[in-house]
């Protein structure tokens, strides 16, 4: 089944034209990565599907409903969760705070239930809590509960953030370079932890990944952009030896 | 079982034992008139400062307009406690006079609140300031309820108990308003707003209503500082007194409501103090004028988040988010989980 569908997503920046006809069709549990030099459009591509931009060109359909024009929180609610290239945790806030704010859509009571400390209240606030606890445990970060976020070390930041991105119970999880600036190490269990929540929270994948090891171990289908368009498409094989890829990458070689 | 029940009573008990107090003590002359007044002032800028800390502090955006708000408040609680209702009523309508004045500013709050948030930035700041004007000119223009030279009328409603009662209930709400949904989006908005988005924070809803929250409390403080002074005027309510507020905020402590408390505290204290002082030295009291802004200023520069900043005092969190509940919730957790395929 159709999970994602993305078509002819066209937008620009001014003159700048940051992504040209981009077509996209996800499958239920699929994992596609999506790659390219800096500046390709990778980024901007996530940031149309999750609505922080509206493209001048082009459908997104996420199980069958438009979402284009949707507000980002709406989107969320819909179940595509997203991390960030950059990590954008709200780092003065705990741990614990970071998660349950991502509760925020699907806790059930009204603002007067909660000035007045109402029973539907109490009893969601324990329910959030509860879950929010949950998932820090399943990730090993529910000792660190109380911890201003700002104060864990980089790879944990990393994972609390796709923690985070999972507590909106998505179906679609958007990743946005989750390797960068980790070593080897981490790297391999970056790649374990992503192949683990997928079969455990039964996610569908879409990954934006310029560390090659990442991509070529993980991912099923590979989209290779360069100045906004796509220059290549297919399994990982198919793309290691694709000559417009090598080009983007690496450059022409000139005849002397 | 004695004990499990003063756990989970102490803090309303005390606040019961001590209201006898607030009428005794006024009444027969224990604490003379002036000590009685300062702690009613202190108890009105409680209530501004949590107002204005709900906007500057816990969501981060600047309003430099609060007493406009207050302004919206002071005007209708008194045109209503003297124009229409009874006298002999007034003490017992005293609160629904007060309620409707934080209403009427919320409504007002709404009106500000919509247009503004279309963006983020400077732009509250301005937007308030000129409402504070805006405000400032009607009032003095509006010959109806005295004009520029003001509004009187009033009985001397606002006693040392309906503050300590008003600071209870303010004090409550706002912290099961921090302590829910709304204050940790509104928080999050703080940090990151578009992160905030993401992660499924309806963000103008959050900030509206926040927004129109925190201009109800200074509309009620508002309506209890003009049933003080028995006398309102346009002047009352410039972008000094917003100044005064903003003062009270970042001296107690940014997103913190025992900050609010003691930066009000405090503040009111020290500008009260200082009025013996010049008075002791013959120096001018316009100086006093001088302190206000020159102090947020220092503040700004050197200690941004004030004394609290992001921290509350221990009697101010909810007793289900205080850490020892949070670990037994924790060990709980580790307990009863499943052990699954571990995680890599």
């Amino acid at each position: 089944m159709t999970l994602l569908r993305v078509e002819n997503l066209t937008h620009h920046f001014g003159g700048l034209r940051a992504v040209q006809d981009f077509n996209l069709n996800l499958q239920t549990s699929e994992l596609v990565a999506v790659i390219g030099p800096n500046g390709a459009g990778k980024t901007t591509v996530f940031n149309l599907i999750t609505g922080v931009y509206r493209p001048i060109e082009g459908k997104i359909t996420f199980q069958d409903q438009n979402v284009i024009g949707l507000q980002p929180h709406k989107i969320v609610r819909l179940g595509i969760a997203r991390t960030f290239q950059n990590i954008r945790l709200f780092k003065e806030l705990s741990v614990l705070d970071n998660v349950r704010i991502a509760h925020y859509g699907s806790a059930g009571y009204s603002t007067w239930e909660a000035l007045l400390r109402l029973p539907r209240f109490t009893k969601q606030e324990a329910r959030v809590r509860q879950e929010a606890l949950n998932l820090l445990n399943i990730f090993g970060l529910d000792n660190l509960a109380e911890t201003p976020s700002k104060n864990l070390p980089y790879g944990q930041q990393r994972r609390l953030e796709i923690a985070r991105a999972l507590a909106t119970r998505p179906s679609l999880l958007l990743l946005d370079e989750p390797a960068a600036g980790m070593n080897p190490t981490e790297v391999e269990q970056l790649i374990e932890l992503i192949l683990w929540i997928r079969s455990e929270f039964q996610l569908t994948v879409l990954l934006i990944e310029h560390q090659m090891r990442v991509v070529m171990g993980i991912a099923e289908r590979i989209k290779v952009l360069d100045f906004g368009e796509t220059i290549a498409e297919g399994s990982p094989k198919e793309i290691q030896n694709h000559p417009r890829v090598i080009e983007a990458y690496l450059g022409r070689e000139v005849n002397a | 079982m004695k004990s499990a029940f003063w756990k989970q009573w102490k803090l309303p008990l005390i606040l019961l034992l001590i209201f006898p107090f607030t009428i005794l003590l006024p009444k027969f002359g224990i604490i003379n008139p002036y000590i009685d007044l300062v702690l009613k002032y202190v108890g009105i800028n409680i209530i501004l400062t949590i107002s204005l800390n709900l906007v500057n502090g816990y969501m981060g955006e600047f309003s430099v307009g609060h007493a406009g708000f207050m302004a919206i408040g002071a005007y209708v609680a008194s045109l209503l406690t003297v124009w229409l209702f009874p006298r002999s009523l007034g003490p017992f309508l005293f609160p629904v006079a007060l309620l409707t004045g934080g209403i009427a500013a919320g409504i007002a709050g709404l009106g500000i609140a919509l247009p503004s948030f279309r963006t983020r930035g400077d732009y509250l700041a301005i937007v308030t300031l000129a409402f504070n004007m805006i405000i400032k000119s009607v009032l003095e223009n509006i010959e109806a309820i005295g004009g520029p030279s003001g509004f009187m009328g009033m009985d001397k409603l606002t006693s040392l108990w309906w503050v300590y009662i008003i600071v209870i209930v303010v004090v409550f709400l706002a912290r099961n308003y921090v302590f829910s949904n709304f204050g940790r989006g509104v928080l999050a908005i703080r940090e990151d707003e578009t992160a905030s988005g993401l992660v499924s924070v309806h963000t103008r809803q959050v900030k509206v209503l926040t927004f129109v929250f925190s201009a109800f409390l200074a509309g009620i403080g508002g309506g209890l500082f003009a049933h003080e002074l028995q006398f309102i005027n346009p002047r009352s309510f410039t972008i000094l007194k917003s100044t005064e507020m903003l003062v009270m905020v970042y001296l107690g402590g940014v997103g913190s409501l025992g900050g609010s408390i003691l930066g009000a505290t405090v503040f009111t204290v020290m500008m009260e103090g200082l009025r013996t002082v010049l008075q002791q030295f013959g120096i001018s009291q316009e100086w006093r004028l001088v302190v206000a802004p020159l102090l947020l200023i220092l503040l700004m520069i050197f200690r941004p988040y004030g004394i609290m900043g992001l921290r509350e005092f221990r009697f101010l969190v909810p007793r289900e988010e205080r850490p020892e509940a949070l670990a037994s919730q924790r060990e709980q957790v580790q307990a009863t989980r499943q052990t699954k395929e571990a995680l890599p």
